[in-house]
Parts: structure tokens; C-alpha cells; sequence
């Protein structure tokens, strides 16, 4: 049931994270990207890592997502716009960094170790792993600095929206 | 596993059998209601009472002309009302309608499911139903159906932020975000002194969450989107037949899922008087608050007038958004001090 569902999920996740780059309408491209992510979070319930997959949907398909949709449809699509010059060197430039993506990729796959998951009972949780009270866990013990460092992070990318925008608005 | 597969397709199809009526039911209580506030009779020709009204409301738009526009963005167009429809079917999964009836001789939890992070998963659901409203409003290519789309986008991720502390507050007053625990956290003596709603810190919590929750659902005062003085019908101008009915679908939806939600979350559940002893009471218990909080959002439908779009930004930006911060600190405090 499991492996069937991952094909399911992994075949639409591939295929619509292809559409995105084969996509002409900017539209088109955020609805597969769309897809992407939701099939990224149905596979992530198939690992029993629900807080993932509800954050998933709940941060990217809902919140950011919505964001690009909300600005690809202000703009409308992009006839009139003078075509972006396209930088050939860039190109070339595309060659070593997908090289060292794909080399990463297997470096990564190389050091995992499979992994088995306790499936003890926790406070009536299902798993002991992936569920809100263990990542809660770990992020305000164990990771409680990278935790504060990204939301001081987060909280500064605010503020410069918001210097921004005062200054626009002058 | 197979057995209870089964049990999961049978809950499901009960209950969406029992949501799709209600929401034919749901159209003729709204006129009634209407008719009541507004000194009039409402519909009583179709049937005794009119309630054969929603059927014949039914087959008269099945029977309606089925129009796309000719510079619409067509596959879009017929998506957007299945995009908005199925996210507001997917939430009743984990709403616990009672607590457990033995029926045919075996145990029957009266949910679907239970998930560890039943909360979020209704969370990520009514942020996907934006989605359908806005690729409703772009797609129809007409001016007043994206302006209606714009704004409920806008509308929505605005409230969307008060309605999600809101819920933080009550998470970190329950411990759990699993609805069946918040539920069970609530039963007291008689069944209803362990409500949300009756815990100091919570009151607060509640008003911002109905206002933000009556935002979310686009109802007025909050139905920017569909204002029809302005927008002729927001998002949904050019749409008919069916697919009309869809959206008009979803919007009682997404009415029930907030009722429901604003029950589990604050009046207990299906907690109540005797529920420990009768069982099936829950379930009666349950489907009067939902009853009762519809009929409360139907009452300020015919009685509040709508928000100007700049009134509403700001109400949502500057009042509920800072509120609902400063009752999380509260709900926090309340917490850490007891303990």
C-alpha cells in the first residue's frame, strides 16, 4: 500500500515539477509548483512525518504560494514586457553548479544510513518520530539556537519589508 | 486493516451524505431566516413549509444552461470551482462528532480519523480553498469576477493570521492539536463547565476567532468578495448552472467546518449533559451548537452592514492581528502560572 502510494506521489511530483520549467505562462508554472509540493507532503505522510506534511501545505502551498498566484495574476501575463535579455555565460555558468547539486545529491545518499523508526507508543502519538510534541521537543531543546537564529533572521527580512515600503511610499 | 478500511468509507460517505443535504437544507434555512428578520413570509409554495424548495432549487440549476466565456482561460475555469469545493469536503475527516456508540454489535468512534495534527491539517486545508476563488476570478477574464478574486485572496490571508493565533492560544491551553484530545480536555461537571469558552483567558480568544472564522468564510460583514452593489457577483459573475452551485457548495462548507470548529475548539464538542451515560447524546449535543452558531452567523448576515475593502484591511491588520498576539501572550502566561 505504502510503495504504491509513493509511485502515485513520486510520478505527479516529478512530472509536475517538469511542467513547471516547460511551462510558457508564468500561471501554469506556480499551479505545477503547486502540485509539487502537495505530492511532497503526501509523501512525507507516507514516512509518518505529518507535522512536515501539514507544514508543507499550511507554509508553502498556502501562504506562499498564494503570494506568487496573488502577484502572477496582478501582473497578468507579460506580453507587452520587453523580453528579458538572456545572458549566455549564465548558461555555461548553469553547467558546473548542476554538477555539484547532483554530486551533493549523491554524497547525501551515500551517508544516510537506513533508518528505522520506533513505533512506541507515546502519549497515545501514533509514531515517536514526526509528531508535533518530538519536533517540539527537539526545537526548543537540541536545535533551540539554529530556532532562534532563523526567527531573528525572519523577523529582520520584516523589517527591512517594512523600511522598504515607508520609503517607497515618501 | 480491511475492516476498518471499511469503516473509514462508510463514516465518509455518511457524512457526506449528511453535509451535502445539510447544505441543500442550509439555503432554505438561510431565506427562512431572512424572511423572519426581514417581516416576510419566505418560501412556503414547494412543499409543506417549503421544504421541498432545495430540491427544486437542485434540478432547476442541473437544468440551467452550462456557460464558459469565449476569452476565458478554459481548463482554469473548470477547475477553480472543484479546487474550492474539495479542499471545504476534505476537513469533516477529523472532526469528532461524538464519542463512541457500540452499533452492529461493534465499537464505533464517531469520527473519521484521528491525526496527530488534526488542527493543522484543517489549517492547510482552508488555506488551499483560496486558491479556487482566485483562479475563478482570474479565469473568467471580466473585471469585476478578478477584483472579487483580489480581494478575497487578499481578505483571506489577512484573517487567515488572527484565525491561526487564535488557534495557538487554544493548542497551548489544551496541549494537544489533535481535535478528539481538545475535545476530551473539555468535559467537566454536567458536561459543560470544562468548555474553552468558560477558562478566563480564553473569552478573548473566542471573540477574535468567531470574527476572524466569519472572515474566512466570506460572509458578511466580511463579503468583500461577492459585494454585490459593487461587483455584480464578485469571483463567481460568470459562472452557471453547477458550477455555480459548487462555490455556493463551498461557501456552506466552509460555514459548517467554522461552526464545527468554533464547537470543538470552544463549546466542548459534543460534551454535555449525560453524554457519559448516553453516548448518542454527543452527537445530538453537537449538531445544536453547530446549528446554533449558523443561526447566529445568519443573524448578523441580515442585521450588519458590509465592510468598506479599506476597513476591512485595517480592522483586520490593526485590531484582530495585534489582539490575537497579545491573547497568545495572555493564554501563555495563563498556562505557565498554572502550571
Amino acid at each position: 500500500m505504502e510503495k504504491v502510494l509513493f509511485v502515485i506521489f513520486a510520478v505527479i511530483a516529478i512530472a509536475s515539477a517538469l511542467n513547471i520549467l516547460l511551462q510558457r505562462n508564468p500561471l501554469y508554472s506556480a499551479l505545477s509548483l503547486i502540485g509539487t509540493l502537495a505530492s511532497l507532503s503526501a509523501l512525507y505522510v507516507t514516512l509518518r512525518a505529518q507535522f512536515l506534511a501539514a507544514i508543507q501545505i499550511v507554509v508553502y502551498a498556502g501562504a506562499i504560494m498564494v503570494l506568487f498566484v496573488f502577484v502572477i495574476m496582478l501582473l497578468n501575463e507579460p506580453k507587452d514586457q520587453p523580453q528579458v535579455e538572456k545572458q549566455k555565460w549564465l548558461r555555461y555558468l548553469a553547467i558546473p553548479f548542476a554538477g555539484l547539486l547532483i554530486a551533493e545529491t549523491f554524497y547525501v545518499i551515500r551517508s544516510v544510513r537506513p533508518l528505522t523508526l520506533s513505533a512506541t507508543t507515546v502519549d497515545g502519538a501514533e509514531y515517536a518520530v514526526g509528531t508535533v510534541s518530538s519536533i517540539g521537543l527537539a526545537l526548543f531543546t537540541d536545535y533551540l539556537l539554529p530556532f532562534e537564529v532563523t526567527s531573528v533572521l525572519i523577523l529582520m527580512a520584516v523589517v527591512g519589508a517594512m523600511v522598504l515600503a515607508k520609503r517607497e511610499g515618501d | 486493516m480491511t475492516n476498518l478500511l471499511i469503516e473509514w468509507i462508510i463514516k465518509t460517505l455518511v457524512i457526506l451524505f449528511i453535509l451535502v443535504t445539510a447544505v441543500a437544507y442550509l439555503t432554505l434555512l438561510e431565506r427562512k431566516v431572512m424572511s423572519w428578520i426581514q417581516l416576510r413570509i419566505g418560501p412556503n409554495r414547494v412543499g409543506f413549509w417549503g421544504l421541498l424548495q432545495p430540491v427544486a432549487d437542485g434540478l432547476k440549476m442541473v437544468f440551467k444552461e452550462d456557460i464558459i466565456p469565449t476569452e476565458a482561460n478554459k481548463w482554469l475555469y473548470i477547475a477553480a470551482p472543484a479546487l474550492s469545493l474539495v479542499p471545504a469536503l476534505m476537513t469533516f475527516i477529523v472532526i469528532p462528532y461524538g464519542s463512541q456508540v457500540t452499533m452492529f454489535g461493534r465499537t464505533i468512534e464517531l469520527h473519521v480519523t484521528r491525526m496527530d495534527v488534526g488542527l493543522l491539517y484543517i489549517f492547510a486545508l482552508t488555506s488551499l480553498g483560496v486558491f479556487g476563488i482566485a483562479l475563478a476570478g482570474w479565469s473568467s477574464n471580466n473585471k469585476y469576477s478578478l477584483m472579487g478574486g483580489l480581494r478575497s485572496s487578499a481578505q483571506m490571508i489577512s484573517y487567515e493570521l488572527a484565525f491561526g493565533l487564535s488557534i495557538v492560544s487554544v493548542v497551548l491551553y489544551s496541549g494537544s492539536l489533535d481535535l478528539v484530545t481538545i475535545v476530551e480536555k473539555q468535559s467537566g461537571w454536567l458536561g459543560h463547565l470544562g468548555w474553552n469558552l468558560f477558562s478566563p483567558p480564553l473569552i478573548p480568544v473566542f471573540a477574535v476567532f468567531v470574527t476572524a472564522a466569519l472572515a474566512e468564510c466570506n460572509r458578511t460583514p466580511f463579503d468583500l468578495p461577492e459585494a454585490e452593489s459593487e461587483l455584480v457577483a464578485g469571483y463567481h459573475t460568470e459562472y452557471s448552472s453547477m458550477k455555480f452551485v459548487m462555490f455556493q457548495m463551498a461557501e456552506y462548507l466552509n460555514l459548517i467546518t467554522s461552526a464545527s470548529m468554533t464547537t470543538t475548539l470552544f463549546l466542548g464538542g459534543w460534551n454535555g449533559p449525560f453524554v457519559g451515560r448516553y453516548p448518542i447524546l454527543g452527537l445530538v449535543y453537537f449538531v445544536c451548537k453547530v446549528l446554533f452558531l449558523i443561526l447566529i452567523a445568519m443573524w448578523i448576515r441580515f442585521t450588519v452592514p458590509r465592510f468598506r475593502y479599506d476597513q476591512l484591511m485595517r480592522f483586520g491588520w490593526s485590531v484582530l492581528l495585534p489582539a490575537s498576539i497579545i491573547n497568545v501572550v495572555i493564554s501563555a502566561t495563563w498556562v505557565m502560572l498554572r502550571g
